[in-house]
């Protein structure tokens, strides 16, 4: 957003900022390790994710074709972790986490 | 009331009991969600991530010896929610229970409503303790007595048998909430009772599943403008036609029912005024309110954001009347905090009876205590290590500085992963329950 010159008078309010303020010298930090962060608005991207909780996407379209390709290659060997299904990865039947038993008792009521 | 070194008539806290798992792996489904008292503290009432609520009942106080005051016994569990796909959206509901509040009691039966992100249940928990027996038309045993063999009527009798605590969902709130519900609100006319969602806030009767109002929306014609959602509601605990709601930006709306249909004009708009030199990246995160409450009283009301409790005068809208810092030295973690998501937590907070001493949990298992008149606080550990019976609890310190006092501990080995998120005061007397990730501690004051 800012050109060289505005941009060296920033890091000069931030580094006296550093010494006042224990936020300000976090929010550095943060932006140092990342630096794409907030340049677009922040607040609607976290919104937005809050949103989106439990959102699973499924194209049947992408499955049939994915499992089409499989057939040419080995079956990948089941994933040891189950990690949460993200963006481009196509679901399979294996990665679905169960549905749980839903009758065992909680342990506060022992 | 806060543990006070040469005591006078300060109350001191200690260990009554604790429920669940000692397991060093604890599973997700066992994590405690909701913890919430009755409106007289006989019953406590817990959810967990598992969608199971389990209601605890205080002994009665005559069968005991003093100084000990009644324990909370299992009184009934039952599987209240459970996980759901919503085929047409693609959504996975889960059934972990957002909250619980109770009604207030008019029969025998004990009514309560709990929450997921989706579908409010009221649930109506009732005791049988007299089975008939002596049926004309069958025997005990169930099986139809053969109607040629009867040759006098008899009158069934009531008999005595064990107690039994049965649990029947009576009616099932749903579809009415396309985001997912933070809060449900019991009105004090005892009809009407309100819940929250990320954009919306839905009035409903408690006789009518088929029909909610919506009585807010905040929702922008084009979601690309959103810049804020609800994050909790709360109905006046006097004024059947007024509500507050607080938002992720740290403001808190009241709304008065009879102003308007719909509520999206508030008639009060409470926020502290923030010195806009000081703004960071963090701001807006930290000053997301997680939880707002009404004061017993109904004069005041508690904010809970990411460091600190703020209590508010209805009658003051520019800024808080009180403020307790929680665990002001964080600020100097927010990075780490944003990075494993901890800055996100919601924590609750709660008054004491009397509207004298709040309460909120924090990290390591601690959770904070405040005097509102003597304005003194006090840290206090929710750990098995003080589990012993009437075990007083120990004052702990965060070390900020350099210089670590002994029996200090210091930020960093503070353990993020032990959150008290929540907590809450019996109605009436000192005792409180504290929910540590899957394990309910209960403590109670010392009777000197």
């Amino acid at each position: 957003m800012s050109g060289e010159v505005e941009a060296s008078s920033e890091e000069q309010q931030e580094m006296q900022d550093t010494v006042v303020s224990p936020e300000k010298a976090e929010e550095a930090k943060l932006k140092a390790r990342y630096p794409h962060l907030g340049t677009r608005p922040g607040g609607s991207d976290l919104l937005r994710k809050r949103l989106q909780k439990g959102q699973k996407y499924f194209d049947s379209g992408d499955y049939n074709m994915a499992k089409a390709k499989m057939k040419n290659k080995q079956l990948p060997t089941a994933a040891v972790e189950k990690e949460e299904i993200t963006g481009d990865h196509i679901p399979t039947p294996q990665d679905l986490p169960q549905r749980k038993q839903s009758l065992v008792a909680s342990k506060l009521a022992v | 009331m806060m543990a006070g070194v040469g005591g006078g008539n300060d109350f001191q806290w200690c260990f009554s009991q604790v429920k669940g798992a000692i397991d060093e792996d604890v599973a997700e489904a066992d994590i405690i969600s909701t913890v919430e008292f009755n409106y007289s503290g006989e019953l406590l009432a817990t959810g967990d991530k598992g969608g199971r609520v389990v209601i605890f009942q205080r002994e009665q106080e005559s069968k005991n010896r003093p100084p000990s005051r009644g324990e909370y016994n299992v009184y009934s569990t039952f599987q209240s929610h459970e996980p759901e796909f919503d085929y047409l959206k693609s959504l996975e509901i889960e059934e972990k229970i957002n909250k619980i509040r109770w009604l207030p009691q008019q029969n025998a039966a004990h009514f309560l409503l709990s929450t997921n992100d989706k579908t409010i249940k009221l649930w109506k928990i009732s005791e049988r303790d007299k089975r008939a027996e002596g049926y004309n038309l069958k025997d005990e045993d169930g099986r139809l007595r053969d109607p040629f063999r009867i040759t006098s009527l008899r009158v069934p009798v009531l008999m005595p048998m064990d107690l039994m605590v049965e649990a029947s969902p009576r009616r099932i709130f749903a579809n009415a909430h396309t985001y997912h519900i933070n809060s449900i609100s019991v009105n004090s006319d005892y009809e009407t009772y309100l819940s929250a969602d990320d954009l919306r806030i839905n009035l409903w009767h408690l006789e009518i599943t088929d029909r909610s109002f919506n009585i807010v929306d905040i929702k922008p014609a084009n979601m690309e403008e959103l810049t804020e959602v609800i994050t909790a509601a709360e109905c006046h605990p006097h004024q059947c036609n007024v509500f507050v709601y607080s938002s992720s930006k740290g403001t808190i709306r009241l709304c008065d029912m009879r102003a308007a249909a719909l509520c999206d004009r508030h008639s009060k708009f409470f926020e502290e005024p923030e010195d806009p030199s000081s703004r960071s990246f963090f701001s807006e995160i930290i000053s997301s309110i997680s939880d707002v409450k009404f004061s017993h009283s109904g004069r005041y009301m508690m904010t809970r954001d990411y460091l600190s409790v703020k209590v508010w005068d209805l009658n003051m809208e520019n800024r808080p009347v009180e403020t307790y810092q929680v665990h002001e030295y964080l600020r100097s973690k927010l990075c780490s905090l944003y990075e494993n998501d901890c800055i996100f937590d919601k924590f609750e907070c709660c008054w004491n009876g009397s509207d004298s001493a709040i309460m909120t949990g924090s990290y390591n298992n601690f959770f904070r205590m405040f005097d509102r008149n003597t304005r003194r606080d006090i840290t206090l550990e929710a750990s098995r290590e003080n589990s012993k019976p009437r075990a007083m609890l120990k004052p702990r310190k965060v070390c900020t500085g350099g210089k670590r006092k002994k029996d200090e501990i210091s930020v960093d080995s503070l353990d993020f992963n032990k959150k008290i998120l929540h907590t809450a005061w019996h109605p009436k007397e000192n005792v409180i329950a504290v929910a540590a990730t899957n394990n309910l501690y209960i403590f109670q004051d010392k009777i000197n």
